[in-house]
């Protein structure tokens, strides 16, 4: 037991000691190095989310390629280029955070981009605002992110809460014009039981509640779904009037597949990532005809800048840059975005100091091929809205908000199983 | 919870929609399941990689849809794949743990699970797969259930009887049910019984690998997925007990409506909670059947 | 040199590792906690795992519990849990310097004490299976405890917690973390070690060897397997808090309950360093964790892939670890003394 005694007083003094002396910790170097402006991301090049992170990174990188090759950014006359260092988060939060850290103390990194997925976003999030880092983010789009007080975080993309808010208003429209009201529609929700897709939710259970809507299912789907028969036996008994559905590429794929082969014939079906998952031409143009599909960003919309031209320009780019592509999805365009904001934000606040780029970066008013981008005082983008496609006959056609609608919504859908 | 309890008595159609395709859906897990069986029983080998095992031949049907080959004909092909991918997982690993304590083997299954996991996520990315068969949808009466289902089952019902058959008939079968029932007897009669282990893995794996293919045919596959369908394999195996093939059927063919009853009821959230679950409950199950057991024989 | 001596030098070695890393290169903080994390959960598991020979694959679910318990007491203590959990991270709550740290204490505290009461209701059942079927059903208690509280939408569900934000200066909050583990990781070593010189280790360790002999020499196994389970689930319950408040954002499957990432990395640093061992486990988690931060992020993947593999290698060819291996080679440096006659080349020589 002396021994025992022994090991703790050594193991208290260390502890004291190192309270006392390690709180005078070293800042790192600020990041530019030569010519050459460094950025950081973590991002998920493996793991459950490295589909979607991959395309991030190529979206990253077609911006900083397009940027370099067009004269750079010009700070104090002086033309530098831009860098980004990723490391590899796997898909977890707690290795985001800590890969965050480790760029910002042991690279020295000072300027951020966002990591893939709402969840990253939250955990990496609370670091760089603890170190004052500006991060710029293009994936991160849960509401919760923009109502903490954030001061370093902006985010291009439109928040969780308006994916299938549309659909919700779609809803309510088309019962009115069928003579019923609003407070007669029956909703079924069906989402995966992660935090983005919880906060799809919150968004559809806050607009059904404003329209005075039904909620008849409320199942969250599991992490490892590979079977909805359940849920969808429940929509058979029950018949909703709208069934809204979100859970990444995998619940869009799923879902898609067993809607066509259980036979619902729910008349308005909305669903998320649906081009992420190639339902159209998965499972053909009949199965799928008439869902809803809320995007960021269609290369279809006449949005434009200088450097990329117009949405089907970068679109063109995308495809002959990185091989393997038949649609550009979203994910790398609003990521080629953000690093058009830095890049814009570098000229305008002329200088490498953190604070005034995150002033400049808050003043941002900028239009781009992705579309209009102006941040809010919480930092999310209020300048671009969320457009809502639907499958007719094999398209994806924009039918909601009506500035940018190609063509009239189709209701009830009829499709061919 | 009590709405959904009364959507099935309101409406019993459903009632009968959840059990059919529960009990459609159950005979392929009493494919992977027996595989578990034959190589605990045989060689004494907990394979937590059965689910991965599962998920590979997933992939190997959905590799060859992409070559353009109809899934149902990649059955055979997964079958042959997985057996010589078993023999030779035998060979670099199994065989040095056959005969170590169960951990090691449970350990040993687990290392290769992850190995399996990766590897697939390497090659094939993260994202759902499907091997679609196209077969469309039967209606019965106010049914619509998914006609692969039936050819599934009908599959898993004729790889089942090929294999039972073999294990009556033919000289290895009667080898393999020799060595399982004493090694040190079947190897002084003459019995190559390294072979026999070996060839009792790569059978495992083969049905396993068959099972995937029914599996990305009828649900779909991810490289993740396997966990699952390992903790189905070992729930049935350890609620019918060693040995008890008809014990094996009954639990599988449970397990497939039990899923889908507490999907229905507890709400989507809780069906993977409800199969885990269901492990740990029939594992105490067991154990209280033993405390019982010891008491006689004090 | 003695073993006791050898011990006590380890100590002051692994104690000013501890403090002077932090101080010359401060940008290693964070990873350096996190290898006091790893060193605690091999040392914890091995205390089940090594010494009694009842291998556990679901300790995680200590860590999360403690993480969600200490969660809902820091949160508690301000404001309500259902209602901050129920707007997903929306409701900012603002805690002052002296309520974060009243409730990162108390939040700590608890997320022992509730780990520790888990192990002691689930223990009886559990430990109550033997050999593989313990494996398998605490792997599945696992699985099961984190598809339960990703169901539970008092904790949040699927959507998770936003921790409480550490108040005060940025590089600091990663300080005070990391002398929490630090200080952890030393007390679980040096509380367990003591323990392994009592009568109770030797009542573990006969468990280990023969239960059943054990049981007929008049010992409560059961009674001593749940005590020498309730130890691993008071730290890494304790660990499981500190880490919450680290990542600053907590949820089930990822965060808490990392089934296939911190699960299996317990497991196999204690293989690694040597399974039964008193530094085993430290040496692996040390070794693990370095190789882990150096290669991991230039392998893009394939990482995973390496360790399943050394995972295999390790527990087929490897089994008895480099601590292991050494002890058998040198006997007396680890204080054991080996009984000649009993060994195959005592028998031979006797032969002779």
């Amino acid at each position: 037991m002396r021994f025992l005694k022994m090991d703790l007083r050594a193991a208290t003094v260390a502890a004291a000691l190192t309270v006392s002396l390690g709180l005078a910790a070293a800042p790192a170097e600020a990041k530019v190095e030569g010519d050459t402006i460094i950025l950081g991301s973590a991002i998920s090049l493996t793991g459950k989310y490295s589909t979607n992170g991959i395309h991030a990174q190529n979206g990253y990188e077609l911006g900083v390629k397009m940027i370099n090759d067009n004269g750079g950014v010009k700070v104090g006359g002086k033309s530098y280029k831009l860098k980004v260092v990723y490391y590899d988060d796997e898909s977890t939060p707690a290795r985001g955070a800590q890969l965050a850290e480790r760029l910002i103390n042991q690279d020295g990194v000072k300027y951020m981009l966002g990591p893939y997925s709402s969840g990253l976003t939250k955990a990496i999030a609370p670091v760089t605002e603890k170190y004052k880092i500006p991060m710029v983010e293009a994936e991160g789009a849960s509401r919760s992110l923009f109502t903490q007080g954030y001061r370093y975080l902006f985010a291009v993309l439109s928040t969780s809460e308006q994916y299938l808010a549309s659909s919700i208003e779609l809803a309510a429209e088309i019962a009115k014009k069928n003579g019923k009201k609003p407070s007669d529609v029956k909703v079924a929700m069906a989402f995966e039981n992660d935090p983005f897709s919880l906060d799809v939710r919150a968004g559809v259970v806050d607009d059904a509640k404003r329209f005075g809507m039904k909620i008849v299912i409320d199942d969250k789907l599991p992490r490892d779904l590979s079977d909805m028969t359940s849920t969808l036996t429940k929509v058979k008994a029950l018949k909703p009037d709208l069934l809204v559905i979100s859970g990444h590429s995998k619940g869009a794929a799923t879902a898609a597949r067993q809607i066509a082969e259980l036979k619902i014939s729910t008349p308005m079906i909305a669903m998320t990532h649906c081009e992420a998952a190639k339902v159209i031409s998965k499972f053909g143009a009949g199965a799928t005809e008439g869902i809803l599909c809320p995007t960021q960003w269609a290369e279809t919309l006449s949005y434009k800048d200088d450097l990329f031209g117009t949405a089907a320009e970068y679109d063109a780019l995308f495809k002959k840059s990185f091989e393997g592509y038949k649609n550009v999805p979203y994910q790398a365009a609003q990521a080629t975005a953000a690093v058009m904001v830095w890049k814009d934000a570098f000229e305008r606040a002329n200088s490498f100091d953190s604070e005034a780029l995150r002033d400049a970066i808050a003043d941002t008013d900028m239009d781009t091929f992705y579309g209009g981008i102006k941040f809010s005082p919480a930092g999310n983008n209020i300048a671009k809205p969320m457009v809502l496609r639907q499958i007719q006959d094999g398209n994806l056609n924009v039918v909601a908000p009506l500035k940018w609608a190609s063509s009239e919504a189709r209701h009830p859908r009829q499709p061919k199983y | 919870m009590f709405d959904n309890i009364s959507i099935l008595f309101q409406a019993p159609i459903f009632a009968v929609d959840l059990l059919v395709q529960g009990l459609l859906i159950g005979g392929i897990f009493v494919l992977a399941a027996y595989g578990l069986a034959l190589v605990w029983g045989v060689m004494n080998v907990k394979n937590l990689a059965q689910g991965d095992m599962v998920i590979l031949g997933g992939y190997v049907a959905y590799q060859c849809t992409l070559w353009g080959i109809h899934p149902i004909l990649a059955l055979p092909i997964a079958f042959v794949v997985l057996f010589v991918l078993g023999w030779g997982v035998y060979a670099a690993i199994i065989r040095r743990v056959v005969d170590r304590d169960m951990f090691t083997s449970l350990l040993a299954t687990f290392g290769l699970s992850l190995l399996i996991q990766q590897a697939l996520n390497l090659r094939f990315g993260p994202e759902v797969k499907i091997a679609e068969a196209g077969f469309g949808t039967f209606d019965i009466g106010e049914l619509s259930i998914p006609a692969i289902r039936f050819v599934g089952l009908g599959l898993a019902a004729v790889l089942a009887i090929c294999i039972v058959l073999f294990m009556r008939n033919s000289r290895m079968g009667q080898a393999i049910r020799a060595t399982s029932q004493d090694p040190r007897a079947a190897r002084v009669l003459g019995i190559n019984t390294d072979q026999v282990y070996a060839f009792t893995y790569a059978l495992n794996a083969a049905i396993c690998g068959a099972a995937g293919v029914l599996v990305a045919m009828i649900w779909n596959i991810q490289p993740f997925y396997g966990l699952v369908h390992s903790i189905r394999a070992f729930i049935i195996v350890t609620a019918a007990g060693l040995g008890n093939l008809p014990g094996v059927i009954v639990a599988g063919f449970g397990l497939g409506v039990w899923e889908n009853y507490s999907g229905f009821i507890f709400g989507a959230e809780f069906a993977v909670a409800a199969v885990v679950g269901l492990l740990v409950v029939v594992l105490m199950v067991r154990l209280f059947q033993m405390y019982r057991l010891r008491q006689v024989v004090r | 040199m003695s073993a006791q001596k050898l011990d006590l030098s380890l100590y002051g070695v692994l104690i000013a590792a501890g403090i002077l890393v932090p101080l010359l290169a401060p940008a290693f903080t964070s990873q350096m906690a996190i290898l006091w994390l790893m060193v605690l959960m091999a040392v914890t598991w091995d205390m089940t795992g090594g010494q009694m020979g009842y291998n556990s694959l679901g300790n995680i679910a200590f860590f999360g519990i403690g993480m969600y318990a200490s969660a809902v007491v820091q949160i508690g203590i301000v404001y309500d849990v259902a209602e901050y959990t129920a707007a997903f991270g929306a409701i900012k709550v603002d805690f002052t310097v002296e309520q974060y740290w009243t409730g990162l204490l108390l939040g700590i505290g608890f997320g022992g004490v509730v780990a520790t009461v888990f192990a002691l209701i689930i223990g009886p059942f559990m430990l109550g299976l033997r050999g593989p079927y313990f494996a398998i059903g605490t792997l599945g208690l696992a699985v099961a405890v984190a598809e339960l509280v990703s169901g539970w939408s008092y904790v949040g569900g699927g959507s998770g917690i936003s921790m409480p934000v550490f108040p005060g200066e940025a590089a600091s909050g990663s300080q005070v973390f990391y002398v929490l583990l630090f200080v952890l990781a030393i007390l679980a070593h040096v509380v367990i070690r003591a323990i392994y010189k009592t009568r109770f280790g030797l009542a573990i360790n006969a468990i280990r060897d023969d239960e059943d002999k054990a049981e007929a020499m008049g010992i409560h196994t059961t009674r001593y397997k749940v005590t020498a389970w309730m130890v691993p689930a008071f730290f890494m319950g304790m660990a499981g808090a500190v880490f919450g408040n680290m990542s600053g954002f907590i949820e089930p499957l990822e965060v808490a309950f990392p089934t296939a990432t911190f699960g299996i990395f317990m497991v196999a640093m204690a293989l690694l360093g040597g399974k039964g061992t008193v530094w085993g486990p430290v040496l692996g988690a040390i070794l693990f964790h370095i190789v882990k931060e150096v290669t991991w992020t230039h392998l893009l993947g394939w990482q995973w892939v390496a360790l399943g593999a050394i995972i295999i290698i390790n527990i087929v060819y490897f089994q008895q670890g480099i601590l292991g291996w050494a002890q058998d080679r040198w006997p007396s440096l680890f204080g054991v003394t080996v009984d000649e006659k009993t060994t195959r080349t005592g028998q031979a020589e006797a032969a002779k």
